[in-house]
């Protein structure tokens, strides 16, 4: 009877069965009882919490069976066919490398020809993504504020729950190294070298490969470092839940208000004060290195925000 | 002549180099145990990227991408160790069987470390 029992579980029908209806199958409750007789010896300690437990599944699941049956295949269903129309419209893509591509179009070429002229940013996509779609770069910096804040919202410990900060600081203490002699020696030499190196690529994002976005990563990871290195007690005196706000906000503020008066003016053909200047000076291109600051300092902000949420639950 | 002699050192420094990533990367999939991992680990950022940097940087001469492999020398040398001998101290701090395991000359250890395997 074992032996039976043991093939029946292991075959697909009975696979599916589970699967589907989240309970073992029918000739397994059957045999349950036949089984329970034969090893009585050695499982008569365990088996009245498992019936107990069987009896009360079996109970609700006669309500929900129906339900849960359809709703699955439903589920499975959907999910071929939005496979199905995926995979459709991918077939019906243009041939890769293809000349006359709508991807070749005379947009890029513009970009390409002109961009220096027109932005006065010697990195061609640093003018593309900060000059001619800024907006996009825009709704990705908010994309990040957003993320933070959710993150914020899901795990930031109430201001007035203080056993709960404690137990939080209690876990912190536990698998950080807080006074580690080496790494704070490490520290001190490399906090400030990455730091100004994010501030370089930030600064140098009309002129040389980087920007915002890897400039900003650059300079969380060396707060993220001094962070682990020398604790929560050094890094709130510059940098506190009040630092991220202000500074998250006013970048974005900055961005949108900026770029919202030069896509006015350049609209309507208005006198506007931002000229491209000179190609490859560290102050021109108009707008795109203050842009790439505000940029840079809201992914340094998030960067930092979502490593000390997720350590400790605060900032 | 110079030329050659140029090539074939940074030939040999690449070569070594590659090697020691190879031996590095085969240490860190075969051996079982993570203080073992760190040590092959450790090799390989120290001193297998330095031979292959080395090896770049003599074959292309001396001029501002070389010096920019310079600099990235100093930078793992301090980074990586401090890296490893963090990971190390973890792993000191919440591995409750450590005493069984490092006890290498300890023929009960053994034992128990062959029967994991």
């Amino acid at each position: 009877m074992a032996k039976l029992k043991h093939d029946m579980s292991g075959s697909r029908r009975d696979r599916l069965g589970h699967w589907l209806m989240h309970y073992d199958s029918a000739l397994d409750e059957a045999l349950q009882s036949d089984y329970d007789d034969d090893t009585a010896q050695e499982a008569a300690p365990a088996a009245p919490a498992v019936q107990h437990h069987r009896t009360w599944e079996k109970k609700k699941a006669k309500h929900v069976n129906f339900y849960q049956l359809v709703y699955r295949i439903l589920a499975a269903l959907m999910c071929c066919g939005i496979i199905a129309f995926l995979l459709m419209t991918a077939m019906q893509l243009p041939e890769f490398g293809n000349a006359a591509d709508p991807a070749n179009n005379e947009v890029s070429r513009r970009y390409i020809e002109k961009g220096m002229e027109e932005t006065g940013a010697v990195n061609i996509v640093a003018g593309m993504i900060l000059d001619y779609r800024a907006f996009d770069t825009l709704g990705e910096s908010n994309v990040l504020f957003i993320a933070a804040c959710a993150v914020m919202i899901l795990l930031r410990i109430g201001q007035g729950d203080p056993a709960g900060a404690l137990e939080e600081e209690a876990h912190d203490r536990m698998t950080e190294p807080k006074h580690d002699l080496i790494l704070q020696k490490i520290a001190q030499v490399l906090v400030p070298v990455v730091l100004l190196f994010g501030m370089y690529v930030i600064m140098n994002g009309h002129i040389s490969p980087g920007g915002g976005f890897s400039g900003g990563a650059i300079m969380g990871a060396g707060l993220i470092l001094y962070l682990s290195a020398f604790g929560f007690d050094k890094t709130e005196k510059f940098f506190t839940f009040k630092t991220f706000k202000v500074v998250s906000v006013a970048a974005l503020t900055f961005y949108a208000v900026s770029k919202t008066y030069s896509f006015f003016t350049g609209a309507n053909h208005l006198w506007s004060f931002i000229t491209p200047g000179t190609p490859g000076k560290l102050f021109s291109a108009g707008l795109i290195p203050y842009l790439n600051l505000a940029v840079g300092l809201v992914v340094c902000c998030t960067m930092y925000a979502l490593y000390t949420l997720f350590r400790k639950g605060d900032m | 002549m110079l030329d050659f002699i140029r090539f074939a050192l940074s030939l040999v420094c690449t070569a070594v180099g590659l090697f020691v990533i190879i031996s590095g990367v085969l240490g860190v999939f075969r051996f079982r145990y993570s203080l073992n991992r760190i040590h092959a680990a450790a090799l390989l950022d120290s001193l297998g990227i330095l031979l292959m940097l080395l090896g770049l940087i003599i074959a292309e001469g001396f001029d501002i991408t070389s010096v920019k492999f310079l600099l990235i020398i100093p930078m793992l040398w301090l980074t990586s160790p401090v890296a490893s001998h963090l990971i190390g101290k973890l792993e000191v701090t919440i591995n409750e069987d450590l005493p069984k395991v490092v006890a290498i000359g300890d023929p009960e250890a053994v034992a128990h470390e062959k029967e994991d395997n």
